[in-house]
């Protein structure tokens, strides 16, 4: 029998409801024994970025009522719109109240690396068992000598694109290089069938794409001492090369943020974008006929149908720098030092790290999610699907904000001030041209990291 | 009995001490009107003077988000003026403020005269022109997003339905458009409050003028040139300055239009302060930023004052 992806899905299925009773009587044997008992009456309120795909919130929302059936620790979970996440943590870092911890993107934690609990314990626990952390995992989650939180998980942001029109502009292949991905922009605008990627202050989207771009061409915002070297030629090949693929992308990228992309590619006004494997997954999930639908849902399933069937992911295009440059969105848990249950929140996070709860969940989030621990590799999630198989390697070839610098405070309000987006987005739409963009870009830098 | 009475009379004397220190912070009418000011003077240090004061404070140092700053004196202001993005902050708040309030001003007050007529229904009128006040600014503003969408644009739709145009209108993501587009969605959220204050400053002009008026053979334009507009200049003045007030300090809606994109184009100094202080962490930068807004903002109120003093002139209380 050959295990193709609805077989494996739907075997998954079944193999959740076994699970759930599975999760429980592990998560009681687990409580047993685990090294961080939680504090007495203690109850934990966690927020975290929304949800893409609802079955990967329904397996994180499994997992904490298992946590708490098995340590009586209670958990509310708030889920908010990532942008608004890091203004809620500045503002509870700031009055010293709030959640106890944050799930939230790229460098979060490192804006108040003072102010994390000490996690090294449960980094260290966790990477000793699980074959150690994969890739960049440790400089997202250290701050010095310690763990300021833990790298649960990444998720990939690859090239989405249609396959049809890319035979049509001539490309039995995906391009591997930058030239050759100008090249194929081109054709599609040609063929009028365009690209469109964004550069407003989308900050999954964005950041992942213009990060990859800079970095392609050798430039960074800083050097490894931490010296802002942005304004550099490098980094105006960059701008070039940008604005030519910007000159391409269908009409409004400047304005788009991260919901946009996955919009116009749904509705087949864009036919390559940079993305998470999101469009792909909604797309299979809306294809499904639902019972006693009218003909309209099942035209529009059909429609979801050839879209999945006619759509695959690719790894960015390798430039100058003759290596993968990408920025991939790290989703870090940090737990804030004003919580009263510090001993409950590093046992939430050794326990939704551990195999039992980390396997179902990847597979349920169908590589939306990515592991950053090396044991997790091996998880059938990533044989289940050939479309999807390349965000495996998402965590492992990932850079960090403030790239060939640390990460710390400086470089995560770098990324949070939005410079480089903000610069390439002045040189695409005008605003300035490439000698004023890289001064503005590298005078803000330099005010952070004076 | 006359034992109690006699210590009653023993203690007597000690009593009207007492009572007059009571009476003169409980009793007397002077006092009384501190205790009445004293909650809403409260209020206003707790929540007003003490968080502007703080930001003032924090403007002049290198506060950042958890941690805290130095005194740097006029350092974050100096660093601003050399600032490009600042300046296209500034430049843009002032058109954007210039612009949606001249828009607002001119259609609201047609608006009023037209809705000061006799109309059929004008009850439901009314009410309907207030929706838009009414409306969550967050919520236009999601509504605004979608007509205004670069791809699924209301607008582009139906001219490329009738075959007007060929191709979607960039409104968000061309940065003259996106500025247009701002203040356009700014006139349509802030024409009823002016259109409905300036409808009851007309209502309270006595007919009896315009019946004056027609008599001696006034146009309609004599008319609202020699009565409706003299007679509205107080109201216009304190309108006028509510509506500068919140149009200079909009963030909402650019907030969730734009995030000040395209490259800044629509950035205004009330969002470029939040970007600044709580997404960047640069609390002092950031609130340097905001106090930089009250010079406009006393501006503002300062021709609100000017305004008020023509009332008394009008009045014939000039002295």
């Amino acid at each position: 029998m050959t295990l193709d992806r609805r077989t494996f899905l739907t075997g998954a299925a079944a193999v959740g409801v076994a699970a759930s009773t599975d999760l429980l009587s592990f998560a009681k044997a687990w409580a047993a024994t685990n090294s961080w008992k939680p504090e007495a009456g203690a109850e934990l309120r966690i927020t975290r970025w929304r949800r893409y795909l609802e079955a990967e919130d329904k397996a994180f929302m499994a997992i904490t009522e298992a946590f708490t059936k098995a340590t009586g620790t209670k958990i509310t979970v708030v889920s908010e719109n990532w942008d608004d996440i890091q203004p809620k943590a500045s503002v509870a870092v700031n009055v010293g109240s709030g959640p106890d911890m944050f799930w939230g993107l790229f460098s979060l934690p490192h804006l108040f690396p003072d102010h994390a609990v000490d996690v090294t314990d449960v980094a260290n626990y966790l990477g000793g068992k699980y074959g150690g952390w994969i890739g960049a995992s440790p400089t997202f989650g250290r701050s010095g000598d310690k763990w300021i939180c833990i790298p649960v998980a990444v998720n990939g942001n690859y090239i989405n694109y249609r396959i049809s029109a890319m035979k049509k502009a001539g490309f039995s292949e995906f391009p591997t290089t930058n030239a050759a991905f100008l090249e194929l922009c081109k054709a599609l605008k040609a063929n009028n069938t365009p690209a469109g990627m964004p550069l407003g202050r989308a900050t999954a989207d964005a950041n992942a794409w213009l990060h990859w771009a800079l970095w392609s061409h050798n430039a960074s915002l800083v050097d490894e001492k931490g010296k802002v070297i942005i304004d550099a030629p490098e980094t105006a090949d960059a701008l070039r090369y940008v604005k030519a693929l910007y000159e391409t992308f269908l009409p409004g990228t400047a304005s788009w943020l991260d919901p946009t992309n996955n919009a116009a590619f749904a509705a087949g006004e864009c036919y390559l974008t940079n993305n998470g494997c999101s469009i792909y997954q909604n797309a299979l999930a809306q294809s499904k006929v639902p019972e006693g639908a009218d003909a309209a849902a099942k035209d529009q399933a059909a429609k979801m149908a050839a879209l999945a069937a006619d759509m695959d992911h690719a790894v960015y295009p390798i430039g100058v720098a003759g290596k993968p440059t990408e920025l991939q969105l790290a989703f870090p848990l940090v737990a804030f030092k004003y919580t009263k249950y510090p001993q409950a929140c590093k046992a939430f996070m050794a326990f939704l790290m551990e195999a039992n709860q980390m396997n179902p969940w990847l597979e349920s989030s169908r590589g939306y999610l990515t592991q950053t621990l090396n044991a997790y590799d091996s998880n059938p999630v990533w044989t289940s699907d050939p479309k999807i198989k390349i965000f495996r390697e998402a965590t492992a070839r990932s850079l960090w904000p403030g790239f060939r610098g640390a990460l710390d405070r400086r470089a995560a309000a770098a990324l949070a001030d939005f410079i480089l987006v903000d610069m390439f987005a002045s040189v695409c739409t005008g605003r300035s041209n490439e000698k004023e963009a890289m001064a503005n870009a590298a005078r803000s830098a330099q005010r952070i990291y004076r | 009995m006359s034992l109690i009475m006699n210590a009653q009379v023993a203690t007597k004397p000690e009593t009207p001490v007492r009572r007059s220190r009571w009476m003169a912070l409980s009793g007397n009418r002077n006092w009384q009107a501190i205790w009445f000011m004293l909650p809403a003077v409260a209020f206003l240090i707790l929540f007003l003077a003490y968080p502007l004061a703080y930001g003032v404070w924090l403007s002049f140092t290198d506060t950042r988000m958890g941690s805290p700053g130095e005194f740097i004196g006029l350092g974050n202001y100096i660093w601003l003026m050399d600032d490009p993005v600042f300046i296209i902050a500034v430049m843009n708040t002032l058109i954007f403020t210039a612009g949606a309030s001249i828009f607002k001003f001119v259609i609201g007050f047609y608006l009023a005269i037209l809705l000061n007529k006799r109309l059929p229904f004008k009850a439901l009128i009314r009410a309907v022109v207030l929706l838009p006040w009414i409306v969550p600014t967050a919520l236009s503003a999601i509504a605004f997003w979608w007509i205004l969408d670069s791809q699924f644009s209301v607008i582009s739709w139906s001219l490329k339905s009738i075959g007007l145009i060929d191709h979607n209108i960039n409104f968000l993501g061309d940065r003259d458009l996106a500025r247009a587009s701002v203040i356009f969605a700014n006139v349509w959220r802030g024409i009823p409050f002016i259109a409905i204050t300036l409808l009851a400053g007309l209502q309270t002009v006595p007919v009896s003028l315009y019946e004056a008026a027609t008599i001696d053979g006034a146009s309609s334009w004599q008319m609202f040139r020699r009565i409706t507009y003299p007679m509205l200049t107080p109201i216009i003045a304190v309108v006028m300055t509510f509506s500068v007030l919140f149009t200079f300090t909009e963030f909402q809606l650019i907030w969730v239009l734009t995030r000040g994109g395209p490259a800044n184009a629509t950035d205004l100094m009330a969002t470029l302060s939040y970007q600044r202080a709580i997404l960047g962490g640069q609390l002092g930068e950031g609130s340097a930023i905001a106090v930089a807004m009250i010079p406009f903002l006393l501006g503002a109120i300062m021709i609100s004052w000017f305004g008020l003093q023509r009332q008394k002139w009008q009045q014939g209380n000039d002295q």
